[in-house]
C-alpha cells in the first residue's frame, strides 16, 4: 500500500510540472508587457520597472521559469494587484467557505443521489426508475445558475423563508448547497443505478437469493458493497465539477469563496490572484483523485497496490 | 484498383449494413428522437430568426422596461424594455453557433490526436497523454475560465476556451477505441499489404471510433452551450448588448426581486436546448452501440 501511494505520488509530479508550466506561461501569454499587468492600469514607470527587476522579466526564461518554481514551492504567490495582500493569505481566508459547501453539497449528492440510484436499479424501467432517470436527466441539463436564482425566488423572494445570499448561520448554507448538488446528485444517482444493474445480474446475487436471504440483505450487503468502486469514482471525478459549479454558485449567492475570488479578479485583471486560485483548485483536484484511489483500497480487497 | 482498396471494398459494404440497423434502431428511440426534434426545432428558429422574431432584439423602450408577460408581449420585457422573447429567439442563433465552433475545435485538434496517439503507441503516446493530464489536471469549466482570463471576453474566445477544455475528452475516447482497433485482423492485414499508416487510420480505424465521437459530440454540444453561458453569465463570455442567454441570466439577475422573469426564461431556453443535446446523446448511445453504458 505504501509503496502504491508513493508509485501514485510521484506520478502526480509530472502533472504539476506541467501545471506551473501552464500557469508561468500564461502570464506571458499576456498582450504587452507583464510587468505593466502586474503593476495594474494606474502604476507609474518606477513601479513597473522595480517589479520587473522583482520579477527577474531581465533574466533569460529559463531562469526566469527557475525562479517560478522556486517561489511556488515556498507557496509565495505574490501579491494581489487589486488589494495588495499577498495572494496566498486571501487564498487560505476564503479556502475554507469553497470547503464547506464542496462537503456539505456532496454529502447531500450522495444522501440523495445512491439510495435513488437503488430504488431506479431494483425495478428498472418501472415509474420510479423513469421519475430518477428524467429527474436526473433535468438535473445534468439544468444551468447551476440558473436553478439558484429560481431557488432564491421560490425560496427568498416568495416564501421568505432562506437568506438570498450572503454569509451568517446554517440557513445561509442551504441554498448555494442545495443548488451545487443538484448536479452531483444526478450524476451520482446515474452511476448507482447502472452500476446496481450490472451487480445484480450476476451469479453470486442470484445464488444469495436463493439462499432465502432477504431481499434488503441482498441488495445492501452483496450489491451495493460491489458496486460502490465506479460510484465512488464518479463521485471523485465530480469534486472537479464541483470546484467549476462553485465558480457559479458562490456568485449568485454572494458567497465569499474561491470561486467568486476567481471571477473577481479576472474581471479585475488581477493576474497574480488569478494564477494563485488556479493553481490551488488543480492541487485540490489532484489531492481529490488521489483519496479516491486510496479508497478503492478499503472497499475492494481485490485491489492491491503492488 | 490496388490490392489495398479492393480489400476494404467489402468492408465498406458491411459498415453499410450496420448503419442500416443503427438507424433503424434509432428511429426507435423515442429519447434519440424526441432529444433530435428539440434540436431541430432550436435550428429552425436560429435560422429563421429574423423572420418569426416580434421585432428587434437590441431595440430598447425604458417606457416599458421590466414588464411582465402579457397576451402583447409573450415573455415580458427587460431592464431597457427590450423583448426578451426576440432577445430568446437571436439568441439561439448565438448558442448553436457556439457549440458548433466548440465542438469543431475538439473534433479537429482531439480526433487526429487520439487516432495517432492510440495507434502508434510508444513514446508519442506517452507524450500525449502527459499532455491531456495537464489539461484534464483542470476540471473543464475551470480550463475554460483560464483561458478566458487570457485570451479575454467576446464570441470568438467564448469558443476557443471551450473548444480547447474539451480536446481530451476527445483524445482519450478515440485514444481508447483506437488501442482496440489497432490490434484487430483487418488492420494487421492492412499493414501486411503495406497500406499506408494514413490509409489505414482513415479507412479502418476512424470508421470504426465513430459511435463513441457521434455521441460525444452531441453531449458536447450541450456542454458547450452550458459553458458557455455560465461564462456569459459571469460577465466573461459573449459581451451585452447582444442576446446570449447566459448573458441575459447575468443581468436579469440584478431584478430577480422585482422582476424575476428577466433570469426565468433565458434560464429554460439553456436548460430545454442542453436537454434536447443530452437526451439525443443517450439515445444514439443506446441505439448505435448497445454495448456502451452510461
Amino acid at each position: 500500500m505504501l509503496q502504491y501511494v508513493i508509485k501514485r505520488l510521484l506520478y502526480t509530479v509530472p502533472v504539476l510540472i506541467g501545471i506551473s508550466i501552464l500557469l508561468f506561461i500564461m502570464l506571458r501569454a499576456l498582450p504587452g508587457d507583464p510587468a505593466q499587468v502586474l503593476a495594474g492600469e494606474l502604476a507609474s514607470q518606477e513601479d513597473i520597472q522595480n517589479i520587473r527587476v522583482q520579477l527577474g522579466l531581465d533574466k533569460p526564461i529559463h531562469v526566469q521559469y527557475a525562479r517560478f518554481l522556486f517561489r511556488l514551492s515556498h507557496l509565495d504567490l505574490g501579491r494581489s494587484a487589486r488589494t495588495q495582500n499577498p495572494v496566498i493569505q486571501e487564498i487560505w481566508a476564503r479556502l475554507p467557505n469553497t470547503f464547506l459547501l464542496a462537503v456539505v453539497a456532496t454529502g447531500l449528492a450522495c444522501l440523495i443521489g445512491i439510495p435513488a440510484g437503488i430504488i431506479s436499479a431494483i425495478k428498472p424501467y418501472g415509474w420510479l426508475d423513469n421519475l430518477v432517470t428524467s429527474g436526473a436527466l433535468f438535473g445534468i441539463s439544468m444551468p447551476v445558475f440558473w436553478l439558484g436564482l429560481m431557488l432564491v425566488v421560490v425560496f427568498s423572494v416568495i416564501l421568505h423563508w432562506l437568506p438570498a445570499g450572503g454569509t451568517g448561520g446554517v440557513e445561509h448554507v442551504i441554498l448555494p448547497s442545495v443548488t451545487l448538488a443538484a448536479f452531483v446528485v444526478a450524476f451520482i444517482a446515474r452511476m448507482t443505478r447502472s452500476s446496481m444493474l450490472e451487480v445484480l445480474n450476476q451469479d453470486y446475487i442470484t445464488t444469495a437469493r436463493s439462499k432465502g436471504l432477504q431481499e434488503k440483505v441482498v441488495i445492501i450487503r452483496h450489491a451495493l458493497h460491489n458496486a460502490l468502486i465506479p460510484i465512488i469514482t464518479v463521485i471523485g471525478l465530480q469534486f472537479g465539477m464541483l470546484l467549476g459549479g462553485a465558480v457559479l454558485t458562490e456568485t449568485v449567492f454572494a458567497w465569499p469563496g474561491l470561486g467568486r475570488l476567481i471571477v473577481d479578479s479576472i474581471l479585475a485583471r488581477d493576474y497574480p490572484m488569478i494564477q494563485g486560485v488556479i493553481l490551488i483548485f488543480g492541487l485540490l483536484y489532484i489531492l481529490v483523485n488521489l483519496v479516491v484511489d486510496m479508497l478503492y483500497a478499503l472497499v475492494d480487497p481485490r485491489i492491491r497496490y503492488d | 484498383m490496388t490490392e489495398a482498396s479492393a480489400k476494404a471494398a467489402p468492408a465498406a459494404h458491411r459498415q453499410d449494413g450496420e448503419w442500416k440497423r443503427r438507424w433503424a434502431r434509432l428511429r426507435r428511440n423515442r429519447a434519440a428522437l424526441f432529444g433530435g426534434s428539440m434540436i431541430l426545432l432550436y435550428t429552425l428558429i436560429a435560422l429563421l430568426a429574423p423572420l418569426i422574431s416580434p421585432g428587434d432584439p437590441a431595440a430598447p423602450n425604458l417606457i416599458s422596461a421590466l414588464e411582465g408577460p402579457s397576451a402583447g408581449r409573450l415573455l415580458g420585457t427587460d431592464e431597457l424594455g427590450r423583448s426578451i422573447l426576440a432577445r430568446i429567439i437571436h439568441g439561439s442563433r448565438i448558442s448553436l453557433l457556439i457549440a458548433l465552433g466548440v465542438v469543431s475545435v475538439g473534433l479537429l485538434i482531439g480526433v487526429p490526436t487520439g487516432l495517432i496517439s492510440g495507434y502508434y503507441g510508444g513514446r508519442v503516446d506517452f507524450v500525449i497523454q502527459r499532455l491531456t493530464d495537464m489539461m484534464l489536471a483542470f476540471p473543464g469549466f475551470l480550463l475554460a475560465l483560464a483561458l478566458v482570463s487570457v485570451l479575454g471576453v467576446g464570441l470568438k474566445n467564448t469558443v476557443i476556451s471551450i473548444g480547447i477544455s474539451m480536446i481530451p475528452l476527445y483524445i482519450r475516447l478515440v485514444r481508447a477505441q483506437s488501442l482496440a482497433v489497432r490490434e484487430q485482423v483487418y488492420v494487421e492485414a492492412a499493414k501486411a499489404v503495406g497500406t499506408r499508416d494514413g490509409k489505414i487510420l482513415l479507412h479502418h480505424v476512424l470508421p470504426n471510433v465513430m459511435v463513441p465521437i457521434i455521441v460525444q459530440t452531441s453531449l458536447g454540444m450541450g456542454m458547450a452551450i452550458l459553458f458557455a453561458a455560465g461564462l456569459g453569465f459571469l460577465g466573461l463570455g459573449v459581451q451585452p448588448p447582444q442576446p446570449e442567454w447566459g448573458a441575459m441570466l447575468g443581468s436579469g439577475r440584478s431584478y430577480i426581486f422585482h422582476a424575476p422573469h428577466v433570469a426565468t426564461f433565458p434560464g429554460l431556453a439553456i436548460f430545454f436546448a442542453v436537454l434536447g443535446f443530452n437526451l439525443l446523446g443517450d439515445g444514439l448511445r443506446d441505439a448505435l452501440d448497445p454495448r456502451m453504458k452510461a
